[in-house]
């Protein structure tokens, strides 16, 4: 019996929600990690049972949980993330040079093929890498020393890695993104880098096509075409055809562009969803309605998916690591949203309905498809 | 024996409930304290101070006997009566919103 399992990161803990295939019936179970602020949680994709979470608080610092039974019980990995050499420093706000300092681990990418691989992307930027189940953690510092490390700036949230898409046909090649530095890619597993935004236009930057400084707030793949990236930047919808060398905007006809979320169906490359937000200093939907859009054409046609969505009085945002898909046969797609709902559609963004509607403040979900 | 009383949210993770108590050879001091706290409990190493600095986090304190030690030497002795037992360090989080 196919099923799924939603892993929901919030402010206030993780919530692991299960259904049958027909996604009907929940179960909700959680909070995990009860008071602390999870900002990822994702599974293995070679062992649905291996889980690595993000767990963080402003007392008490970083942790990563693990678990071996699909969420069912956890227990403390490795939380000692330190920066090879030198951690030198990036631009602050007010542009003057500031230190690079570890925060947190805002995303957590397990390996295509290897359950005891895990990446973390975290603030201050970089990358890390496990190889022994998140019990100790290795800086791929190669990103860091790029050379344009000087220029990176925070973006609202902090100066974050918080985006990690591993290629599933070329073993070596990496997709990063930073809030505000860009989208990066390493072709050599990791060891060196080049920046990856030209074609890239952010008006708030001196030069709104630099190399670097761009504050991209996601990025999304379909695993059959892993050349063609999508992205949702601050403003603006980009795709890429060739791996990030040159991104063109297939923003189109959204009603607006400003956005945090992104992702791809998991049976149609060219079916891509974004969920507009008003504006860089108003984060909730336009008009207080709450809708997902949704391209079939990879771009620039976007229709509104509201069915079962709040279409008035709704001021929610819905973060960047917030969305996702299952690949059942007819695909469902998931978002969390501040507000504490988590909305899935078992029809592709057809039709909606919460699983969930009062859960903390959502800051990540993802799924699993379940044998 | 030393006493220590946890946060309640390090008291989870530690999956201990009460207070802890550690035997101590040598100066009682917070580090050696802290060194003995985390050697029996792992999973609470970077979580009361940083793992490279060791620097005491910024939003927990340290108090004994009606005494704020946050801001003292972590080499400083310990009050007698938290050497003796007689008293409890203890590490409190601070009130702060969320």
């Amino acid at each position: 019996m196919s099923g799924v399992r939603v892993l929901v990161g919030t402010k206030k803990g993780a919530f692991v929600l299960t259904s049958d295939g027909k996604r009907e019936k929940w179960d909700v179970r959680g909070p995990h990690f009860a008071g602390w602020e999870l900002y990822h949680v994702k599974g293995s994709p070679v062992d649905v049972n291996r889980l690595y979470a993000s767990q963080s608080s402003g007392w008490f610092g970083q942790l990563i949980q693990r678990s071996n039974d699909g969420g069912m019980t956890w227990e403390p990995a490795g939380n000692k993330f330190v920066y090879d050499g030198v951690p030198g420093t990036h631009q602050w706000y007010d542009g003057t040079a500031h230190p690079w300092e570890f925060k947190r681990v805002w995303h957590l990418e397990p390996s295509l093929t290897d359950p005891e691989t895990v990446y973390a992307g975290i603030e201050d930027a970089a990358l890390f890498i496990s190889k022994d189940g998140a019990h100790n953690w290795e800086e791929l510092s190669g990103l860091r020393k790029h050379g344009s490390g000087p220029k990176w700036q925070p973006g609202a949230g902090g100066m974050c890695l918080h985006t990690i898409i591993l290629d599933p046909k070329n073993p070596s090649r990496i997709f990063i993104a930073i809030s505000a530095a860009g989208a990066f890619r390493s072709d050599d597993g990791g060891a060196t880098w080049q920046p990856i935004n030209r074609g890239l236009k952010s008006q708030y930057i001196p030069d709104p096509e630099a190399e670097v400084g761009h504050c991209v707030h996601h990025m999304a793949m379909h695993k059959s075409r892993p050349g063609v990236l999508f992205m949702q930047k601050h403003w603006d919808v980009m795709r890429s055809d060739n791996a990030g060398d040159l991104w063109t905007e297939v923003s189109g006809n959204l009603p607006t562009d400003f956005g945090f979320a992104i992702d791809v169906h998991a049976h149609e490359p060219e079916t891509v969803y974004v969920v507009p937000i008003k504006s860089d200093s108003e984060h909730y939907p336009l008009d207080g309605q709450l809708r997902v859009y949704r391209s079939k054409s990879g771009g620039n046609e976007w229709e509104a998916l509201t069915k079962g969505l709040p279409q008035s009085n709704c001021y929610v945002n819905v973060l960047r690591d917030a969305m996702s898909v299952d690949s059942l046969e007819s695909c469902g797609v998931y978002f969390g949203t501040t507000g504490g709902q988590v909305y899935a559609s078992k029809d592709a963004g057809d039709n909606w309905f919460p699983i969930v509607r009062d859960l903390p403040a959502v800051l990540s979900v993802e799924v699993q498809t379940l044998a | 024996m030393i006493r220590v009383v946890l946060p309640a949210h390090l008291r989870t993770l530690a999956s201990f409930h009460g207070e802890v108590e550690l035997e101590i050879s040598g100066p009682v001091t917070v580090r050696a304290v802290l060194d003995a706290l985390e050697e029996r409990f792992p999973m609470l190493r970077g979580t009361i101070r940083e793992h490279v600095t060791q620097q005491r986090r910024p939003f927990l304190r340290f108090f004994a006997c009606s005494e704020d030690l946050s801001h003292d030497s972590p080499d400083a002795p310990l009050p007698d009566a938290v050497a003796t037992g007689a008293e409890p360090l203890l590490i409190i989080g601070a009130i702060a919103g969320g």
